[in-house]
């Protein structure tokens, strides 16, 4: 079967036996963005969060065939080194990651969660973003987040999408 | 001599027993008396078989009493801190639907269906009896402001109910436990005890 969407703006479609197929293995496996991650395949680490439709899904949990006409952003489309998102440059700021294999799905977590509500509190932080961190970086994570809230009200919305 | 005895003590003692037996077969009897409910009529029947569905952890895990979801056999709070929140469905960034979609995900093992959501806040079962079930069910205040047929059509029609006996496989790879009627005499159980007037029992 043939399922059209759009991924990080542009026009995509692919060809697959399985509609059933995780839209995380066709963005990594088919599509070679390999930023978003597999973690535990069971929609529990967030490691493979992605937005579709500006809503953080868990990609290793959600059928290609959902995707179809929707608009898919991983974390290769939140920004470019040149003009990061607000939340890839508040990571940055705090030097979030250790070894960072978590740390796309915190950020597309965190990017949905700014778009929902834009002055995050520490309980808003506690609720929206439960992804898991083997390296335990939450304590930088909390205080990039509450960064990243600040940066995003400072710039313009068209300049970091 | 004794025949004639017989003929004074016979009668009156006949007329007790069988005054006995009469007001004995009244009680045993529910038709004869309405608020007696000892034994189980056809409505009640009906009525065991519909809660035996709506009592399983696969409806009452998303009927919480702490607005917190339930998972799984044991009914254990779900992970990752899942509430309620706004509108049923978790909070802001991290609702029901960033893992939920609406079919079952055997790779995942994720559960899904049409309209996935914790019931509103009305309608919480969990910890209540049968009868307090279904009597919150029947209540327009709790249940949505549906009417019966409507309460009878989504018990018995609504993709989300019928979720229960289709439930996929856990994240295990084992499947999920149904309810334990099957779906048609579910249905059957629910519609004939809505036909029949509705009626709870006492418990």
């Amino acid at each position: 079967m043939k399922i059209a969407f759009t991924i990080n703006g542009q026009a995509q479609s692919v060809d697959i036996a399985d509609g059933n197929t995780p839209l995380l293995w066709v963005v990594r496996d088919i599509l070679h963005l390999k930023g978003t991650k597999y973690g535990c395949g069971k929609a529990a680490c967030g490691a493979c969060t992605l937005h579709v439709d500006g809503e953080a899904i868990r990609s290793c949990s959600y059928a290609v065939k959902f995707a179809a006409g929707k608009d898919v952003t991983t974390i290769e489309g939140l920004g470019t080194r040149e003009n990061p998102h607000p939340v890839q440059q508040a990571w940055m700021e705090y030097v979030v990651p250790q070894c960072g294999y978590c740390q796309p799905g915190f950020i597309m977590a965190t990017a949905a969660l700014l778009e929902k509500n834009p002055n995050p509190t520490d309980e808003d932080i506690d609720n929206n973003i439960v992804n898991v961190c083997r390296c335990a970086t939450y304590v930088r994570m909390r205080k990039a987040i509450h960064r990243a809230a600040e940066l995003k009200q400072s710039t313009s919305p068209t300049t970091n999408q | 001599m004794k025949s004639s005895r017989l003929l004074f003590i016979l009668p009156p003692f006949l007329f007790a027993t069988i005054l006995l037996a009469a007001n004995m077969n009244s009680t045993e009897n529910p038709s004869d008396d309405p608020t007696s409910n000892t034994h189980p009529t056809e409505s009640d029947e009906n009525f065991d078989k519909m809660m035996a569905v709506l009592t399983h952890q696969r409806c009452i895990n998303c009927h919480p009493s702490d607005n917190i979801p339930k998972q799984g056999e044991d009914s254990h709070p779900h992970y990752f801190g899942m509430a309620r929140g706004a509108g049923n469905m978790g909070f802001e960034a991290i609702n029901c639907n960033a893992c939920h979609q609406s079919e079952n995900n055997d790779y995942s093992g994720v559960p899904g269906a049409p309209e996935w959501s914790l019931a509103p806040e009305s309608m919480k079962w969990e910890g209540l009896s049968r009868t307090e079930i279904a009597e919150s069910m029947l209540d327009r205040a709790r249940n949505g402001g549906r009417s019966p047929h409507e309460v009878l059509e989504r018990l018995t029609e609504h993709a989300l109910v019928l979720w229960a006996w289709a439930p996929g496989i856990g994240a295990s790879g084992k499947p999920r436990e149904a309810p334990p009627v099957p779906v048609d005499e579910y249905i059957e159980a629910v519609k004939a005890w809505f036909e029949a007037g509705a009626i709870i029992p006492a418990e």
